[in-house]
């Protein structure tokens, strides 16, 4: 945190320009490093299907205005549609396929199971991770808090009802105390 | 997508540096607004500046209670800082309630004021548009013009300022301070913000290479009762049609002080100055605000599609009034 002014990061580096062809760049996605080339234009998104193979995050509207695309860039719920994959060396990438622990579902993902919170699941990898950041945030508190930092995430089959009862179990089961707010709502 | 070249700064200095250097090239921030209009071939750089490693993230305060914002403080982070909650809780309402979380999560303050607009013929990339082909034409004058603004139009361009923090920012006289080619500068947001007019492709005043540092919140008390309203075709994750940001104080049932801005209906965010001035010394009652809406409007110019917004900002203003008078809360 802070507000720098200074050009403290003395001795002056130069600035090091890289493509537009081919860089090579590592991405640890899932605490695992994967060396790649890619042109800086590529989206993270783009990187994580077409090029890790890891095709759980989805691509709904490239615009950022669906949430499919939802993954984590240090722990924080971000769009990987608008997010560039050159940006992200050095950072840590999750990913739907990261949930998991040694095969076993994450809870939020049985939660999902259990309520149904999915018809054709194009948009549930997007929302499970937005809904286990959710948590993490303190922003799953009230249904209308739910609701409002969900917002996010379009679901086209109208799933919600089923989606914020996975929220309200993973958080009931995890937190001893329900009901409190969280920053917004 | 047209190949782009790629470079991370590490300090202001290099930063403005590297962008000065190269005519073609543009900041990174959050990309939230960048690599959209990138991908739909909007804005075309040769070179992004990705200066998400500057030490610009915090949120400092200011002697006498004012605070400095970093520009490259995340929107999802300002709206939850005790300080910004406390002392301006329009201006974390109105963070929270523009775009979703993860793009709170991902959209910084600096490149929040600096979006562009979302009409569109100029998204389209193919509509004659003055602001993104200067001398075009605008095809919104006669097109859908449902979003566009009744406030500070010209016959060049009716877009509306699509940011809700500048709304807040506005009422609260923010300062945006730069660093450039040129040395630094304080630039207060009503003149951060340029009307149309006949350049409609200039919608700011920052040269080439100069960066945004930090946004200043000068010490205001009225603040702390402030809120911000936003009316929208959907409950969330949405743009305004209308915000309203309002604080009033009130003494004896006469209105001391007022501050009132408008998201939705201005080319840019929007300080409602016709307004405070008929509010400062009336009575604090529903008569008196929309004398004070009628005031505002009263300059309007609207189109086809958009007459509906003077009537809606029109009880937009009332009610936030209302709501500020009588201490806030949302
Ligand atoms: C689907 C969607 C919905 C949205 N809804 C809302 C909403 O309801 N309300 C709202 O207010 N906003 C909304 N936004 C806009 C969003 O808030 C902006 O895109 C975001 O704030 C831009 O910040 P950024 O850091 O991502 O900027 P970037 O995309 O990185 O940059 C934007 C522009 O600013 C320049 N820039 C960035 N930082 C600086 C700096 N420090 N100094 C000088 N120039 C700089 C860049 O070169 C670029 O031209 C929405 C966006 C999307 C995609
Ligand atoms: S309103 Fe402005 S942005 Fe939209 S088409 Fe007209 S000139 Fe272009
Ligand atoms: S694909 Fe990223 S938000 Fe839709
Ligand atoms: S389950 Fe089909 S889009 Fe959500």
């Amino acid at each position: 945190m802070g507000i720098d002014l200074s050009a403290e990061a003395a001795p002056r580096r130069r600035t090091t320009v890289r493509g537009p062809s081919d860089e090579p760049v590592v991405l640890t996605v899932n605490g695992t490093e994967h060396a790649v080339n890619l042109e800086p234009r590529v989206s993270l998104l783009d990187a994580l299907r077409d090029r890790l193979a890891l095709t759980g995050s989805k691509k709904g509207c490239d615009q950022g205005t669906c949430g499919a695309c939802t993954v984590w860039v240090d722990g924080r719920r971000v769009l990987a549609c608008l997010t560039l994959a050159i940006t992200c060396e050095g950072r840590q990438v999750t990913t739907i396929e990261g949930l998991t622990t040694d095969g076993e579902l994450h809870p939020m993902q049985r939660a999902f199971i259990e309520h149904d919170a999915f018809q054709c699941g194009y948009c549930t990898p997007g929302q499970i991770m937005s809904a286990v950041a959710l948590i993490e945030e303190g922003n799953a508190g009230t249904d209308q808090d739910i609701a409002e930092f969900m917002s996010g995430n379009l679901c086209r089959c109208a799933a919600y009802p089923g989606i914020r009862a996975a929220i309200r179990d993973v958080r009931d089961a995890r937190a001893p105390e329900p009901g409190a707010t969280g920053d917004g709502g | 997508m047209r190949p782009l070249a790629y470079a991370r700064v590490s300090t202001v200095e290099e930063a403005v540096e590297t962008v000065t250097a190269a005519p073609g090239s543009a900041f990174l921030a959050g990309g939230t607004t960048e690599v959209d209009l990138i991908r739909l071939g909007i804005a075309r750089p040769g070179l992004l500046v990705d200066i998400n490693d500057l030490p610009l993230t915090g949120v400092e305060d200011l002697p006498g209670g004012g605070l400095l914002i970093g520009a490259l403080a995340r929107m999802s982070d300002v709206a939850r800082a005790p300080e910004v909650a406390g002392r301006y809780p329009g201006v974390s309402r109105a963070l929270l309630l523009g775009a979703s979380q993860q793009l709170r999560n991902m959209a910084s303050m600096g490149g929040n004021l600096c979006q562009r607009v979302r009409c569109a013929y100029f998204r389209d990339g193919l509509s004659p548009c003055n602001k993104r082909e200067p001398g075009t034409g605008c095809s919104a004058l006669d097109g859908l013009n449902r979003g566009h603004a009744i406030l500070g139009t010209s016959e060049h361009c009716i877009a509306t300022h699509p940011s809700d923090v500048a709304v807040a920012l506005a009422a609260f006289d923010a300062v945006v301070r730069t660093s450039g080619p040129g040395g630094a500068r304080r630039i207060p947001i009503d003149d951060f913000y340029l009307l149309p007019g006949d350049t409609p492709e200039r919608e700011n005043p920052l040269a080439h290479g100069e960066l945004i540092t930090a946004i200043e919140l000068p010490p205001a008390g009225i603040a702390r009762r402030s809120i911000y309203l936003k009316f929208r075709d959907r409950e969330s994750y949405e743009f305004a049609l209308v915000s309203v940001c309002a604080a009033l104080s009130v003494r004896d049932g006469i209105v001391a002080e007022a501050r009132l801005a408008l998201g939705g209906v201005g080319t840019k965010p929007w300080r409602a100055r016709h307004a405070e001035a008929r509010l400062t010394g009336a009575p604090a009652t529903a008569e008196s605000y929309a004398a004070a809406a009628a005031a505002e409007l009263a300059g309007a110019a609207v189109r086809r599609h958009n007459a509906f917004k003077v009537e809606l900002a029109r009880r937009a203003i009332v009610r936030g009034l209302t709501l500020a008078a009588r201490g806030g809360a949302r």
